[in-house]
């Protein structure tokens, strides 16, 4: 059998016209040689070079493909070279953020009582003092934590079953009606409207109702709402249109109600995307400044009732801390609660996120794939 | 056996059928009466301004000389976050559905869906602080080399508080909104149609052109209206970032100014005629999503064939 | 099926006991001291809650008020949101709160709408908060300036371009002047600072600020501008040759101030100056008894004065529906003009203390203060 030999040393007709599986990294080498050698000429910084490096790795990738496996291998190399390097790209001012909120936030965190204590009794002259005499920064944020938590958690109550049952409206009973097209669109009005009209919407119709004045945490909540429906009701649509027919035809045919199989089939698919999307809502408004300015007012102590009295929250302790802060003279300690604040902020959410995601794991019926 | 199971149930299910019918189209009426109200308030609120005196207005010649310049502003900050963060965000959504081994992929989802949470103020302290210093060089050599377009005309603003900072922190601020709805679209792909393309023979960016794209196009538009809402309508971010002016044709000069902004920066001093102004103003930016999204709608009504529940 | 339902019940509870956990560990004693039981100095014992809102401006002074009034009168607490002037004006027409911070006194219009809710005499402005404006610069190396009125002017309207300039190196004799480029820097937001600086340009340089004062930027002029006063300093600190004006308070020790030219003398900016360029202002004509409006000299040749100067005023109702809610006012109004408020207020935002003239004045007018009968 030695008429096979010469055969297995030749390249198989399979992975003929292939690059060979060690092209990218070589490509990888030269670009950032050259890359190096570009940048040493105008001026070395790490970031043209990787910038450069980055550019010339697609070229030199994609033509070397385009030359030995012919344009569609070499289109679908330029379309990954592009993926990737969006997704490279959008890292770079996302890593450039939290690490900002990390490195400003880690010392507020970590201070006693930061997030045990309101900011009752602080001032300016404890402040001051803290700083010429280099000792911690008294103050905390578990006032506004509170606040923030019953706030968004009220402001989801509201939205989460009027944004799911009107996206349910719209995808199972709609029929493309004109009530529904109108939904449909007003819905998409809705994300417009600026966070701070609906803060004063919200104040103006308290005050209709119950009186000059009537800041609380509820006003707030539904100054929340009105921006976090439109966001639930947009992702959960998407999410319900998707469910294939095929699994409402199959309920159907067994004989189940329309209510029961969107309950119990329509609505369970979708649940990863629901999840997904009301935490995005919850997230979009979390972080809200303005509406909460005008509907909670802003206190410095704690207040655990939603429905009376001035509440703080995240948001507008951060700002103010930033903005006005608490001793004009010596800013610092309060940019390091703020900071602290905003990296709590970003726990909070992570925690939600991980509780939608726990909820979406635990409703989902078991898929297949 | 008295009762007969099958009819009761189909009683309770009728019964329950109705009620729940009954509330989503409750829920929906809810959400219109809702936005009425808010349309109501802005109206309203805002006539005062529209009939004044042109003098009375704040520059002396009336409102729409007042709103003009700072509509174009806002639509000029709104395009540059979305002609930066749509591609990127497809493209990163299009990378964790369909490219990132699937162990990292969930945790890369997750971490893009945590930036959509940070506050905006933190993004304006981060544009503020951080980029606007570190861009401003970058501005310099745009406005010595490229200042032949009138959009990169010199000279270029010394702390790189621009319109076009404003607006790339802004595409920061929507990149994960877009990138997370996308994401979940895609990953819905039927698997048959995109096994179907695989085994045709086709490579995976055609299997994508082909299988993900179209059946995830409705979705990426309805994730970009939702990223461009929060664009017009973000407050803080462009109050803190941008270093406002009369209106500019130069993205790397001082000037221009968005009207979430202005309605943030001048509200709290603000009385009498000069509030009824900015909620005008607020009125005019809602106008410009009902058009935006209109002409969104219309986009999408060409593409209906792939709703999975029509 | 049971497993699921487990799962959420699980879920639910876990939410649940982590909401109260969160409900039950927190403290309102931030600063560690053990409340005060003691009286109030005039042994009124007065309760209740105190709404107040206006100017950020305020805000830290407010901070060491409101703490130091509630822990001399434990019944009693005070809140005050910093939403700005306009709205602490709005809200007190409106009856939404019962005090108003406001860097500007209410206008003859507001004057008159406040007869509505504040009884037949109206509200009356009583000046508490007075911070001194500084002409804030970064120029390397250079910590202390001359400048003129007109000088001043001229850089904030663009007409200096460069450090450098002769203009200003004529007031400057001795210091070396960088070749710099000037990059004014000013508010964004509409502020009681820009009002007061622009009024005193607008009064002290006719010839070189035609614009009016106004609490906006005028729009004509092109300059860097950024959001409040930590925000204006802040791009001033980060730009060499940048120049803004902001509250004295705020201005870190890494920027020059001016000296600002007034009467034959350069004033450097100090408490004491500024309080008494209070004092030297006008009453405001055609105001109603008790009202304390000051129109300031910006012109003053009085070379202990410094002119550049804001005064944020509380504007209070003269008569309030219930006896609690004007006693409250008047115990906390009368505090915070009084020796003890103004130094707790200096001593926390570095305001300039009111002079004692001017504290009689409104502890005077706070007196006439009174319940609807």
């Amino acid at each position: 059998m030695t008429v096979t030999a010469p055969v297995a040393r030749k390249r198989s007709a399979l992975t003929k016209g292939q690059l060979p599986a060690f092209a990218p990294y070589v490509v990888l080498a030269v670009a950032l040689v050259l890359g190096a050698a570009i940048l040493a000429l105008i001026g070395f910084n790490a970031f043209g070079w990787g910038l450069v490096s980055a550019i010339l790795f697609a070229i030199g990738l994609v033509g070397w493909s385009a030359l030995v496996e012919g344009g569609r291998k070499a289109s679908d190399k330029l379309a990954t070279c592009l993926v990737v390097g969006s997704f490279l790209v959008a890292l770079l001012p996302l890593i450039s953020v939290i690490w900002t909120v990390l490195v400003n936030g880690i010392p507020g965190l970590v201070t006693p009582g930061f997030l045990t204590t309101s900011m009752n009794g602080v001032t300016g002259s404890l402040d001051n003092k803290s700083v010429d005499e280099g000792t911690k920064v008294l103050g905390g944020i578990y006032h506004a934590l509170l606040g923030t938590v019953q706030i968004t958690l009220l402001a989801t109550v509201i939205s989460v079953p009027v944004g799911l049952l009107t996206a349910i409206y719209l995808v199972e009973y709609g029929n493309d009606r004109a009530l529904a097209r109108a939904i449909t669109f007003f819905v998409d009005v809705m994300t417009g409207i600026p966070s701070i009209v609906a803060g004063l919407f919200a104040a103006a119709f308290f005050f209709a109702l119950v009186g000059p004045g009537t800041k609380t945490g509820a006003v707030a909540a539904v100054a929340l709402s009105v921006l976090m429906i439109p966001v639930v009701v947009r992702s959960s649509e998407e999410m319900l249109k998707i469910v294939p027919n095929e699994l409402r035809e199959a309920a159907y045919a067994l004989g189940v109600r329309k209510w029961r199989t969107i309950i119990k089939v329509v609505i369970p698919t979708a649940i990863s995307g629901i999840a997904s999307g009301v935490t995005l809502a919850i997230a979009r408004v979390i972080g809200e400044t303005a509406p909460i300015l005008v509907t909670a007012g802003f206190a410095t102590t704690i207040n655990n009732n939603v429905f009376g009295g001035w509440m703080a929250s995240l948001p507008t302790f951060i700002y103010t801390q930033i903005l006005n802060p608490t001793s004009p003279s010596n800013p610092d300690p309060s940019s390091q609660r703020a900071w602290g604040a905003a990296l709590v902020l970003i726990i909070l959410v992570m925690l939600l996120n991980l509780v939608a995601r726990l909820v979406a794991r635990l409703f989902a019926p078991k898929a297949g794939r | 056996m008295t009762t007969n199971s099958l009819t009761t149930s189909r009683g309770a299910g009728r019964a329950g059928d109705k009620v729940f019918s009954g509330a989503t189209l409750a829920a929906g009426c809810l959400i219109l009466a809702v936005l009425f109200g808010v349309a109501l308030f802005l109206v309203i609120q805002a006539i005062p301004a529209l009939v004044a005196p042109s003098a009375d207005i704040q520059g002396g010649h009336g409102f729409f000389a007042y709103i003009a310049p700072i509509v174009v502003g806002t639509l000029i900050a709104a395009v540059i976050a979305l002609v930066i963060a749509a591609p990127i965000a497809v493209g990163v959504a299009l990378f964790i559905s369909h490219y990132a081994p699937r162990r990292l992929a969930s945790g890369l989802g997750y971490v893009v869906d945590l930036l959509a949470a940070i506050p905006s103020v933190v993004y304006g302290a981060w544009g503020a602080a951080f980029l606007a210093p570190q861009i401003s060089p970058a501005y310099g050599w745009l406005a010595s080399n490229m200042g032949w377009l009138p959009i990169f005309q010199g000279p270029a603003s010394a702390t790189g508080k621009t319109i076009l900072t404003a607006g790339i922190v802004l595409s920061v601020m929507v990149l994960p909104i877009i990138t997370s709805l996308s994401r979940e679209i895609f990953l819905q792909t039927p698997k048959l149609h995109e096994e179907a393309a695989l085994a045709l023979g086709a490579t995976r960016w055609e299997m994508i052109k082909m299988a993900v794209l179209p059946f995830g196009r409705p979705g990426i538009v309805s994730a970009i209206m939702l990223g461009l809402g929060r664009a017009l309508g973000e407050t803080m971010a462009v109050a803190l970032v941008l270093s406002s002016g009369v209106l500019t044709a130069s993205l790397i000069q001082t000037g221009n100014q968005t009207i979430a902004a202005e309605i943030a920066l001048n509200f709290p001093e603000a009385s009498g005629l000069k509030v009824s102004t900015l909620i005008a103003a607020g009125l005019v930016l809602f106008i410009i999503t009902l058009a935006v999204n209109m002409i969104a709608r219309w986009i999408i009504s060409r593409h209906k064939e792939f709703s999975g529940a029509n | 099926m049971k497993a699921t339902r487990f799962g959420r019940n699980a879920a639910i509870a876990v939410i649940a006991v982590g909401a109260l956990a969160l409900t039950a560990c927190g403290s309102d004693n931030a600063t560690g001291t053990a409340p005060s039981a003691t009286q109030s100095a005039a042994g009124v014992k007065v309760t209740g809650t105190l709404t107040g809102i206006g100017s950020s401006a305020q805000g830290a002074a407010m901070d060491a008020w409101k703490t130091n009034f509630a822990s001399a009168n434990p019944g009693a607490t005070v809140q005050y949101s910093p939403d700005g002037s306009g709205a602490g004006r709005k809200a007190i027409l409106d009856g939404s709160a019962q005090f108003a911070g406001s860097d500007a006194y209410l206008t003859d219009a507001e004057l008159a709408t406040s007869k509505t809710k504040c009884g037949t005499d109206g509200a009356i402005n009583i000046p508490v908060y007075i911070s001194p404006i500084a002409v804030a610069f970064n120029i390397p190396n250079v910590k202390d300036l001359k400048l003129d009125a007109d000088t001043v002017a001229k850089i904030f309207r663009g007409q200096i371009a460069n450090w450098n300039d002769p203009a200003i190196a004529a007031l400057n004799a001795g210091v070396t002047l960088p070749d710099l480029k000037v990059t004014p820097v000013n508010r964004s937001d509409d502020s009681g600072t820009t009002q007061n600086f622009t009024d005193y340009l607008a009064s002290a340089a006719p010839s070189v600020w035609t614009d009016k004062a106004a609490g906006l930027w005028p729009a004509s002029l092109k300059g860097e501008n950024a959001k409040g006063t930590s925000g204006v300093v802040k791009t001033v600190t980060d730009t060499p040759g940048a120049v803004t004006y902001a509250d004295d308070s705020a201005v870190s020790g890494k920027l020059g101030t001016a000296q600002i030219k007034v009467g034959s003398d350069f004033v450097k900016i100090s408490a004491a100056a500024a309080a008494k360029a209070v004092e030297l202002g006008k009453p405001v004509s055609g105001r109603p008894t008790g009202d304390l409006s000051i129109k300031l000299d910006r012109t003053t040749t009085d070379s202990s004065a410094y002119p550049v100067v804001l005064v944020s005023y509380h504007v209070v109702c003269t008569t309030y529906d219930k006896k609690e809610t004007a006693d409250l006012v008047k115990a906390f109004e009368s505090y915070v003009v009084s020796d003890a408020g103004q130094q707790a207020a200096a001593g926390s935002a570095k305001s300039a203390p009111l002079s004692k003239a001017l504290q009689d004045k409104a502890k005077a007018a706070l007196d006439s203060i009174k319940a609807k009968a």
